[in-house]
C-alpha cells in the first residue's frame, strides 16, 4: 500500500505524463493531415494541372478565383477593417464606440454559413441578379472587417500614449497624428492581424458556396459564377471518380501552401519588431 | 484655427462612419435572415422548431429543424467531451510543466491546427478519420455495445461520431490558447504560497492554479462551444448527409445533420420559395442559439467574476 | 560545523542565469533564536532565504552550489525531495499571499490536506491552535468561513504565519515580512516574531534596522551577495567589527 507521500509523488508524475499525452493526441491529426494533404496531393502537382481548367483536367479557375477572392475582399475590407478600428481605439471612449465593439464581437462569432445566406440574398438576388464574385468578396468582407477591426484596435491600444501625446505637443493634428504617427507604430501588430484574417477567408467555403457558386471556367466576369480552392475541393470530394477525388486533394494541397505562406508571413513580419 | 478643427473633425466623422459597418453588416444579416424566414414561420410558426419533417413536396409541405437542432447540440457536446480535456491538458502542459525548449515549438504546432481551413479537415475526414473511425473504433464499440441504443446501427464512418470527433480537435487550438492565456495570468504569489506548504508542482496546479484560474477557463469552454455549434464544412463532409425524421441523432452510429450542415446542404438546389425560406429559418435559428451561447459566456463569466471580487484577469 | 545550529549553509552560491548573487555564504542559525538578515537592496538577502527551504530553484534559470544543512542533513543532496523540505522549513512572503480561493480555515488547513488529513475534530484542533499561536484566533474565530481576502493586510499576514506554522515547521522564513504593512500591524507581527521562538527557528528579512534590533538575537550583514558580518544583535548594532557593517549601521548607505 502507497503511502500517503509516495502517492503524491506518483500523482505528480502520473499527471505530468497524461498531459504530455494530450499534447501528442492533439499533434497526430495535424501530421496526418499534412502528411495525406502532401503525399495525396503533390502526385497532382503539375503544369497542366495548375492552368487548365476543370474540363481539361485542372484547377486553374480555381486558383485564380481564390486569388481574385483575396484580392477583391482586402481592397474593400482591409482599409475599411482597419479604419473602424482607429476609429475604435483612438476615438472610441464614447457610447456609440461601446455599441460598435459589442457588435463587432458578436459578429466575429456568426456562423459564416450565415453570413453565406445573408450575402446570397442581398448581392445575389438584389444586387446583380446572379452569382457573382462580387457576392463572393462581400461575404468574405463582413467576415474579414469584424477581425480586422479588432486586432487593429487592440495592436494601436498597445501603442504607449506617450507618443500620442509627443506628436500632439509638437502641433501635429490627430488625424496627421494617427495616420503617420500612430498607425506605423503599431506596423507589424496590425501586419499580423491583417494576414492572419487574410489567411482565414483564404479558406473559408461556407460564404463562397452560395455566392460564386463554383465554375469550370476561369473568370468570366461579374455577373457569372466563379470558382475557387475551397469551393473546388468540397465539390470534387463529392464525386464518385478516384480522378476527380485526387485533384481535390491537388487543389487542397495548394490551399494550404497559400495558407501556410500567409502565417508564416505573419511569423516573420511579428519577428521584425519583437522577439519573444 | 478653424482649419485645423474641421480637419480633424471630418476625419473624426468619416471614420466613425466606416466604424458604422459592424452595424450595417448585423443589420443585414438580422433583416435577410427574418425577411427570409418569414414565409415558413408564417405558415408553420412555433412547430417549425419541434417538427422533423422536412418535406418540400408541392400540397404535403412540412418543414422542421428539430433534428439539426439535436444534431448541432450532440456533435459540439461530443466535441466537448472530448475536446476540453485535451485542450487543458494541452494549456496545462504548456503552461507550467513543458521545459523551456520544446515551449515554442509545441504551441506552434497547435496553433497550426487552427490554420487548417475547414474544408481540408472534412476532405482529410472524408477519406482518412472516415475509415480509421469505423475500423477501430465504431464496429468494435458496435460489435460489444451495440445492445446499447446510443451504438446501435451499421457503422460506416460517416455518422454524428465522427463528426463529433472531427469537431473536438478543431475547437483544441481556441480552448487550449484561452486557457493557457488564463493560466499563465494567475498571479505567481499564488504559486509561492502553495509551493512554501509543500505542494507538489500538480498539486499547485490543480488545488490553485486551475481554480483561480476557474471562470477563465469556463470562458475558453463557451468560446469552444460557440466554434462548434458554428463548424460547417468539416461537419458537411463527415455527417452523412440524413435529412427529415432519419436524421434525429438517436445512435452515434448513424447518419446525422447540424443546421450548418443541412444549409451548406440543400440550399443552393431547393427550388420552391417555401423551402428556400425553410433553409433561411434554419439559419436564424442557428444565428440564435450562438449568440444565445456567447451570450451566457458573458453573463457567466462576469457573475463569477462578482463573486470572486476581481480574483481574475 | 557548528552544532548548536539547526541550519547553516556552507559554500553557499547562487546565480540566475550568468549573474551571480550570492558569493560562498557560510552561515549558522541557531535553533529556538531569532536571526535577521540585513542589508541593502539587492544584496542578495531574499534570495539566501530562499535557498533555505528549495524555493530559489523554482525560478527559471536559477542555480546554486554548496550545501545547506537542516540538522546535519544537506537539503540539497540527490535523494531529498523539495517538497519534504518545504514542510520543515516554512515561509512567510513580503507581500501577504493567503490564498483567494479559499476560506479562513481552509487557508490555514491546507498544508495538512495535503498530507490526507481529512475534515475533523483534529483538523478543527489544528487550525485552531495555529491560529493561536499566530494571534489571530479571536479576531477570525467567528469568520472562518470567510474569504481568506476578505480581512486586512496585516490580519492576511498572521493568516500567512498560522498557515505556515500548521505544518509545525521546524524553522519559518520571513521575507521582509512586515514591508508591505501599516505600523500597528508591524507592532504585532514583531511581537509575534519573538514569541514564536520559543517553539521554533526564525529566519527574518529585513530593510529596517530598528525591527532588526528590536526582534533578534543574531543579525546577518548582507553586502553585495557577500556575507560581511554575523553576530549576536547587540555585537552588531553596538560594535560592530568590519567598518561595511558601522556604515550601513550608521545609514552611510543603503
Amino acid at each position: 500500500m502507497l503511502s500517503s507521500y509516495a502517492f503524491r509523488k506518483f500523482k505528480n508524475k502520473l499527471f505530468f505524463f497524461l498531459c504530455l499525452i494530450c499534447v501528442v493526441i492533439a499533434v497526430v491529426p495535424l501530421l496526418s493531415i499534412l502528411f495525406e494533404v502532401i503525399s495525396r496531393g503533390a502526385s497532382q502537382l503539375n503544369l497542366q494541372f495548375l492552368t487548365a481548367n476543370a474540363l481539361q483536367g485542372g484547377i486553374g479557375p480555381a486558383i485564380q478565383g481564390t486569388l481574385i477572392m483575396i484580392g477583391l475582399t482586402s481592397l474593400f475590407g482591409i482599409p475599411v477593417g482597419i479604419l473602424s478600428g482607429v476609429y475604435l481605439s483612438e476615438f472610441g471612449n464614447n457610447k456609440y464606440a461601446s455599441g460598435i465593439r459589442l457588435v463587432n464581437n458578436v459578429l466575429t462569432q456568426f456562423p459564416s454559413i450565415v453570413i453565406g445566406i445573408t450575402a446570397f440574398s442581398l448581392i445575389v438576388i438584389y444586387v446583380t441578379g446572379s452569382y457573382s464574385p462580387l457576392a463572393g468578396a462581400v461575404a468574405l468582407s463582413f467576415i474579414l472587417i469584424p477581425i480586422v477591426a479588432r486586432t487593429t484596435e487592440e495592436s494601436l491600444k498597445l501603442v504607449p500614449n506617450s507618443i500620442r501625446e509627443a506628436s500632439l505637443a509638437l502641433g501635429v493634428h490627430k488625424w496627421r497624428t494617427t495616420l503617420s504617427v500612430i498607425l506605423p507604430a503599431a506596423g507589424s501588430g496590425l501586419v499580423t492581424g491583417t494576414l492572419i484574417a487574410v489567411a482565414r477567408i483564404a479558406g473559408e467555403t461556407a460564404p463562397l458556396l452560395f455566392t460564386i457558386l463554383g465554375n469550370s471556367f476561369f473568370f468570366q466576369g461579374f455577373n457569372q459564377p466563379m470558382d475557387a480552392l475551397p469551393i473546388r475541393i468540397f465539390f470534387d470530394s463529392r464525386q464518385p471518380s478516384a480522378e476527380i477525388q485526387a485533384q481535390a486533394w491537388g487543389a487542397a494541397l495548394v490551399l494550404i501552401l497559400i495558407v501556410l505562406a500567409l502565417n508564416i508571413g505573419v511569423r516573420v513580419a511579428s519577428r521584425g519588431r519583437f522577439s519573444r | 484655427m478653424t482649419k485645423k478643427i474641421t480637419g480633424d473633425s471630418i476625419f473624426k466623422v468619416v471614420i466613425a462612419i466606416i466604424a458604422a459597418s459592424a452595424l450595417v453588416i448585423f443589420i443585414a444579416n438580422a433583416y435577410i435572415l427574418t425577411t427570409g424566414s418569414s414565409i415558413v414561420f408564417s405558415r408553420f410558426g412555433l412547430s417549425f422548431l419541434s417538427n422533423t419533417n422536412w418535406n418540400p413536396v408541392e400540397g404535403r409541405e412540412s418543414f422542421g429543424v428539430l433534428p439539426y437542432v439535436l444534431g448541432t447540440l450532440v456533435t459540439s457536446g461530443i466535441a466537448l467531451l472530448i475536446g476540453v480535456p485535451l485542450s487543458l491538458g494541452i494549456a496545462i502542459f504548456l503552461a507550467e510543466m513543458s521545459p523551456r525548449g520544446v515551449r515554442v515549438p509545441l504551441s506552434y504546432l497547435v496553433e497550426l491546427l487552427a490554420a487548417v481551413p475547414s474544408v481540408i479537415y472534412g476532405l482529410w475526414g472524408l477519406f482518412v478519420l472516415r475509415f480509421w473511425m469505423q475500423d477501430y473504433i465504431e464496429i468494435p464499440l458496435n460489435k460489444y455495445l451495440g445492445w446499447i441504443p446510443l451504438f446501435s446501427g451499421t457503422p460506416f464512418g460517416l455518422d454524428i461520431f465522427t463528426a463529433g470527433v472531427i469537431l473536438s480537435i478543431m475547437i483544441i487550438p481556441t480552448v487550449a490558447s484561452v486557457s493557457r492565456e488564463v493560466i499563465s495570468a494567475v498571479p505567481n504569489s499564488i504559486r509561492e504560497g502553495a509551493y512554501s506548504i509543500g505542494a507538489t508542482k500538480w498539486e499547485v496546479i490543480r488545488h490553485w492554479v486551475l481554480s483561480y484560474g476557474r471562470s477563465g477557463i469556463f470562458g475558453a469552454i463557451i468560446l469552444g462551444l460557440g466554434r462548434a455549434v458554428g463548424e460547417t464544412m468539416a461537419v458537411t463532409m463527415v455527417i452523412g448527409n440524413a435529412i427529415g425524421p432519419n436524421a434525429m441523432p438517436t445512435s452515434f452510429f448513424r447518419p446525422g445533420q447540424t443546421l450548418p450542415s443541412l444549409i451548406a446542404n440543400g440550399f443552393i438546389e431547393s427550388p420552391t420559395p417555401i423551402e428556400k425560406s425553410a433553409y433561411v429559418g434554419a439559419a436564424l435559428v442557428l444565428l440564435l442559439i450562438s449568440i444565445i451561447i456567447n451570450v451566457l459566456a458573458y453573463f457567466m463569466v462576469t457573475r463569477v467574476l462578482k463573486v470572486k471580487g476581481g480574483a481574475v484577469e | 560545523m557548528n552544532n548548536n545550529a539547526k541550519i547553516q549553509s556552507i559554500e553557499l552560491n547562487a546565480w540566475f542565469g550568468s549573474k551571480q548573487v550570492l558569493k560562498d555564504i557560510n552561515l549558522s542559525v541557531k535553533a529556538n533564536a531569532v536571526t535577521a538578515i540585513i542589508g541593502p537592496s539587492g544584496c542578495g538577502k531574499s534570495t539566501y532565504i530562499r535557498t533555505l527551504n528549495r524555493m530559489h530553484e523554482l525560478v527559471p534559470n536559477a542555480k546554486m552550489s554548496g550545501k545547506v544543512l537542516l540538522d546535519s542533513q544537506d537539503i540539497y543532496a540527490s535523494d531529498v525531495d523539495p517538497v519534504i523540505i518545504r514542510r520543515r522549513v516554512g515561509m512567510v512572503f513580503q507581500k501577504p499571499n493567503p490564498f483567494p480561493t479559499m476560506s479562513i480555515y481552509d487557508n490555514v488547513a491546507a498544508g495538512i490536506r495535503l498530507t490526507g488529513a481529512k475534515k475533523g475534530k483534529n483538523l478543527d484542533e489544528i487550525v485552531e491552535r495555529s491560529l493561536e499561536q499566530a494571534t489571530l484566533w479571536d479576531e477570525v474565530k467567528e469568520d472562518l468561513k470567510k474569504p481568506g481576502t476578505s480581512i486586512s493586510g496585516g490580519q492576511q499576514q498572521r493568516l500567512c504565519i498560522a498557515r505556515a506554522i500548521a505544518l509545525q515547521p521546524e524553522v519559518i522564513l520571513m521575507d521582509e515580512p512586515c514591508s508591505a504593512l501599516d505600523p500597528i500591524a508591524t507592532a504585532k507581527i514583531e511581537r509575534l516574531v519573538v514569541e514564536l521562538k520559543s517553539n521554533y527557528t526564525v529566519v527574518i528579512v529585513t530593510h529596517n534596522m530598528q525591527q532588526a534590533s528590536r526582534v533578534s538575537d543574531f543579525t546577518a550583514f548582507f553586502y553585495l551577495g557577500a556575507l560581511v558580518e554575523f553576530g549576536e544583535t547587540n555585537d552588531i548594532f553596538e560594535s560592530p567589527k568590519n567598518q561595511l557593517t558601522e556604515k550601513y549601521i550608521t545609514g552611510e548607505f543603503g
